[in-house]
């Protein structure tokens, strides 16, 4: 058990900058999540944490002790591949307890702790197969059993997930946490996936061009992105965003997106957005859900617009709609029940409490 | 549509078995034609009456170099010499294979270019310099290389290291990188993941090149017969040449007898590992 700590690390490939310089605090016990696109520089961090490579820059600590220096077997940390990389020539028991029979841990010591292992996982009827005898989602159990096992410090998770189909995915994502929730033990899991990095983590940390764009728990990223990198990374569908102008009259802001449709500002943003009154290049940024069909009760910033309906894709549990507002394409969540056909006017009601403004510039989330 | 297909199926296996069938012959033909001649006395292959077919067997041949100490002795020395070369080799190309696929290294790509580069020289022009390196050596050390047998302890390996170290290059790298890190995380070190990861998992490619040293340094004839030149010093293949035919006289029923003998444990050899060889040969063809 153990915190890790990252400070001012920096990764460069032959003079090209991999990871930037990032900061990063994860407490002991927490569950943190790295996200981000391709080549974000989430697995370089990961395999610095894990010491399988080295850092060009900064310091990395766990458990209050630079490692900077430590091979990997001396860090006391265990590591989940995307591919599993369980050994193909030994069983199941065998992959699990190779890292104990390496540090000469007693057999009686051994047995106990892969039976222990085995039964959190529900793998002890697969102790004696090889690995091509297992199907894709017990392969990953006993990856993550051979991590178990070793009670190590840290679990570092690389894309754990990817390799398995989506039914599969699902359930696995639980069953790791799960075993967070059974063994506490500090966890760093990278994925590119925004819904496993929402659901699995304490902490997530969306990283984009090799730096952090924000750390915060999943409720936060969702609700208060700080940057529109991550306001347009995290939520699925993703968030609408179309450029504006921020208008004063009478003490009062409004969002102009057309000719036709603007929005008052909530009074409650009015303060915190008045500075920005007047700015060329400004987005208003607005989640799906938060734009729906119209609605007979409506409260103060729930603000019904008309726009022509372009395409809707039935969910079942809800209708998407996409339109065109500003050379943006939009999409609003209805219910299906509103029956919102394509190629028609239609009024959608905006709820404005929930509004986002972005400085395009600066690419901050004001 | 489906009779087609299997009318071109059909066709297909046909024509598999007309060539299998043709190259079975081709290449069965010589040992089975060494095989009885071996049984024959030396009247009756010089009255050359009907070459596919022994009238009086005898076992003459055998037992005259099963009990020949010259011919006894070649095999001792092939054998030892084989034994030796494929322990050399592998003690070298094993971990050389390892550091030069695996560790990333200044020079470490040109050395594996190199290291193949040198396999394709042959040994018909190596024979040569390898006199020269001998008469040096002998002039700086004393130490005399020349027609000793156990020299080919130290030129076959010359011919054999850069081969096996190529081919098991292929092997380890088609170990995923991922496996080796695993193992470096759960706690081994360099040396332990070679033994405990990388041989188990490239063992049919470890085989093949078993096979290969064995079978280069038990068949090869060029640098026997050019670096040992009495009779004791002999291995198998220069021996029976060279014992077998006095003058102009050939003793074919034991040149025969002999070559079959010597062709006897490689193909045992070949017999027990087949699967393992086949299994090395295509391995990486297909997703495991």
């Amino acid at each position: 058990m153990a915190q890790v700590t990252l400070r001012n690390v920096v990764k460069e490939y032959d003079e090209l900058p991999a990871v930037r310089g990032i900061d990063l605090d994860i407490a002991d016990k927490e569950f943190v999540v790295l996200v981000g696109p391709s080549g974000c520089g989430k697995t370089t961090t990961l395999r610095m944490i894990a010491g399988l490579e080295d850092i060009t820059d900064g310091e990395i600590l766990i458990g209050g002790d630079i490692v900077n220096d430590v091979p990997p077997k001396d860090r006391d940390i265990a590591m989940v591949f995307q591919n599993y990389a369980l050994y193909p020539h030994m069983t199941v028991h065998e992959n699990m307890s190779f890292g104990l029979r390496l540090k000469k841990v007693p057999n009686e010591e051994i047995k106990r702790r892969v039976a222990a292992a085995a039964g959190i996982l529900g793998i002890r009827e697969l102790l004696d197969r090889k690995p091509k005898q297992l199907s894709g989602g017990q392969r990953q159990r006993v990856a993550m059993g051979r991590a178990i096992v070793r009670n190590p410090k840290v679990f570092l998770f690389d894309e754990p997930l990817s390799n398995l189909d989506a039914k599969l995915r699902v359930h696995m994502r639980t069953e790791i946490k799960k075993v967070h929730q059974k063994v506490r033990t500090t966890t760093v899991y990278v994925t590119h996936d925004q819904v496993e990095a929402m659901t699995l983590a304490d902490r997530v940390v969306v990283m984009n061009g090799g730096l952090i764009e924000q750390v915060g728990t999943p409720h936060e990223l969702y609700h208060s992105p700080a940057t529109i990198f991550v306001a347009g990374f995290i939520g699925s569908p993703a968030m609408n965003l179309v450029h504006c102008g921020l208008e004063e009259a009478a003490g009062a802001l409004r969002v102009r997106l057309t000719d036709e449709i603007s929005f008052p500002v909530p009074a409650a943003r009015t303060v915190r957005y008045r500075a920005h009154a007047g700015k060329a290049k400004l987005l208003f940024g607005l989640r799906p859900e938060h734009v729906t069909e119209n609605r007979a009760h409506q409260t103060a910033n729930q603000i019904p617009f008309e726009v022509s309906v372009e395409v809707t894709e039935p969910m079942g549990m809800e209708t998407l709609v996409f339109f065109n507002l500003n050379g943006a394409e939009l999409c609003a969540r209805t219910n299906p029940s509103a029956n919102v056909q394509p190629s028609a006017r239609t009024t959608l009601l905006a709820d404005l409490s929930n509004m986002h403004l972005i400085d395009q510039e600066s690419g901050r989330v004001l | 549509m489906s009779a087609s297909l299997r009318r071109e199926r059909r066709s297909a296996l046909i024509w598999s078995y007309v060539f299998l069938v043709v190259f079975a012959v081709i290449f069965l033909t010589p040992p089975l034609y060494m095989f009885i001649t071996s049984l024959k006395t030396s009247a009756e292959i010089s009255a050359a009456k009907l070459p596919w077919w022994v009238f009086h067997p005898t076992l003459d041949n055998y037992s005259a170099l099963l009990t020949s100490e010259t011919y006894l002795t070649f095999f001792r020395n092939s054998a030892v010499v084989s034994l030796v070369v494929v322990a050399i080799t592998m003690a070298i190309s094993i971990p050389a294979a390892f550091s030069l696929s695996r560790m990333r290294f200044w020079g470490s790509a040109a050395l594996a270019t190199g290291v193949f580069l040198t396999y394709l020289i042959p040994e018909t022009l190596l024979f040569i310099p390898l006199f020269k390196i001998f008469a040096f050596v002998q002039d700086w050390t004393g130490i005399e290389l020349m027609n000793h047998w156990w020299i080919l302890m130290l030129v076959f390996p010359t011919l054999t290291v850069p081969f096996c170290t190529w081919i098991m290059i292929g092997y380890f790298a088609s170990i995923p990188k991922e496996l080796d890190e695993a193992a470096l995380i759960d706690g081994a070190g360099y040396l332990q993941v070679l033994v405990r990861i990388f041989l188990p998992v490239a063992l049919p490619g470890v085989i093949a090149a078993t096979i290969f040293a064995f079978t280069v340094s038990w068949a090869d004839f060029l640098y026997p017969m050019a670096f040992a030149t009495s009779a004791d010093q002999m291995v198998l293949p220069a021996g029976i040449v060279s014992t077998l035919i006095k003058g102009d006289v050939f003793n074919w029923g034991q040149i025969m007898t002999a070559a079959l003998l010597g062709a006897a444990p490689p193909l045992v050899i070949y017999a027990f590992l087949m699967d393992y060889y086949i299994a090395g040969l295509t391995a990486g063809a297909t997703k495991g």
